[in-house]
């Protein structure tokens, strides 16, 4: 039980890094997300399933998808994207 | 200048506004910093709500006049964003290719999504979940066949009546309660067998009225974002 809420965490961080340490505007909403999903797993490992439901949704779904449409109008976005790798567009 | 006249309007407005607010407000009492309310709510269990999930309990029996606060805050931020994104980038149509998959698979998913976001919405009294989350899927529901190009599943005409309905409801459910003679949104009807579908009074009814009103804003920002111009009507 303990292994696998220190495996959750540290992926949270890893990913939470990631967001800020990203150039790419795409992939680091994609690290946002994997954030979300890892504090559902924690929520849900700390038996707070209501919370984990809404976080997995909101954080790790919508959220997502409302930033990666926003980085897509934002100006920066496309040289962004460019100058890095191949953003993936899905 | 005619905006400095404008500008003192809405001053003056705004001061209106905090003054009442605060009239409002002023009798309420705050409490205090060991706040107890927690555990009297979990002493007494499902009985006064005869919600099985007592998170749902809270939410839309103990607080339910805190949750109509969180959709109007919804409504707000909602409406803000439609007004902004409404205006500018409508020309604009880089519509890229959709692949196979996509395209296949957004059609798979779609059905499996609403279903789900249903369940979440309707067993919210019995299992974790609740109008919230729901509500959170059915949007993402909505999106799904958005981006697969499958065409649109509701026309905002639509969605838009629908967002109207489910706000007059959940207020309609308050008023219901006061016309019984207790205060405004307290929880009425048959409680039911406790972990049935059917159970918990006006609970269930409550919680369809957020699910349908998240579900539909959040669809509307989401199609909005997305610079989807969707048939009016």
């Amino acid at each position: 039980m303990i292994w696998i809420l220190l495996t959750v965490v540290i992926t949270t961080l890893i990913a939470g890094t990631l967001v800020v340490v990203l150039r790419s505007l795409l992939a680091a909403v994609a690290a946002s997300a994997v954030v979300s999903l890892g504090l559902s797993l924690i929520f849900m490992l700390l038996r707070a399933p209501d919370v984990a439901l809404a976080e997995a949704v909101v954080g790790a779904g919508l959220s997502g998808v409302m930033f990666a449409l926003v980085a897509r109008r934002l100006p920066i976005a496309d040289d962004e994207t460019t100058d890095a790798q191949d953003g993936g567009d899905a | 200048m005619s905006w400095r006249g404008r500008d003192m309007a809405a001053l003056l407005l705004l001061i209106g506004l905090g003054v009442l607010l605060a009239a409002v407000l002023e009798p309420i009492l705050f409490g205090a910093a060991p706040m107890l309310v927690g555990s009297q709510i979990q002493a007494l269990g499902a009985e006064p709500t005869g919600a099985a999930n007592l998170v749902t309990a809270v939410l839309l029996g103990y607080r339910g006049f805190d949750t109509l606060g969180e959709l109007t805050i919804l409504f707000a931020a909602a409406t803000g964003a439609g007004m902004v994104l409404a205006q500018g980038n409508r020309g604009r149509h880089d519509v890229a290719p959709v692949g196979f998959v996509l395209q296949v698979g957004s059609s798979l998913i779609f059905p499996l999504l609403l279903l789900f976001g249903f369940y979440t919405i309707l067993h919210g009294h019995i299992t974790p979940g609740g109008g919230f989350q729901g509500g959170a899927i059915l949007a993402a529901a909505y999106f799904v066949p958005l981006l697969g190009h499958a065409g649109h599943p509701l026309p905002s005409g639509l969605t838009t009546l629908l967002e109207g309905l489910a706000g007059i409801t959940f207020i309609v459910v308050g008023l219901v309660a006061m016309m019984a003679g207790d205060t405004f949104l307290t929880p009425f009807g048959d409680h039911g067998t406790l972990g049935q579908l059917l159970s918990a009074g006006s609970l269930p009814l409550l919680s369809i009225a957020i699910g349908v009103k998240v579900g539909t804003e959040l669809a509307n920002v989401l199609a909005h974002l997305g610079g989807i111009e969707q048939e009016r009507g």
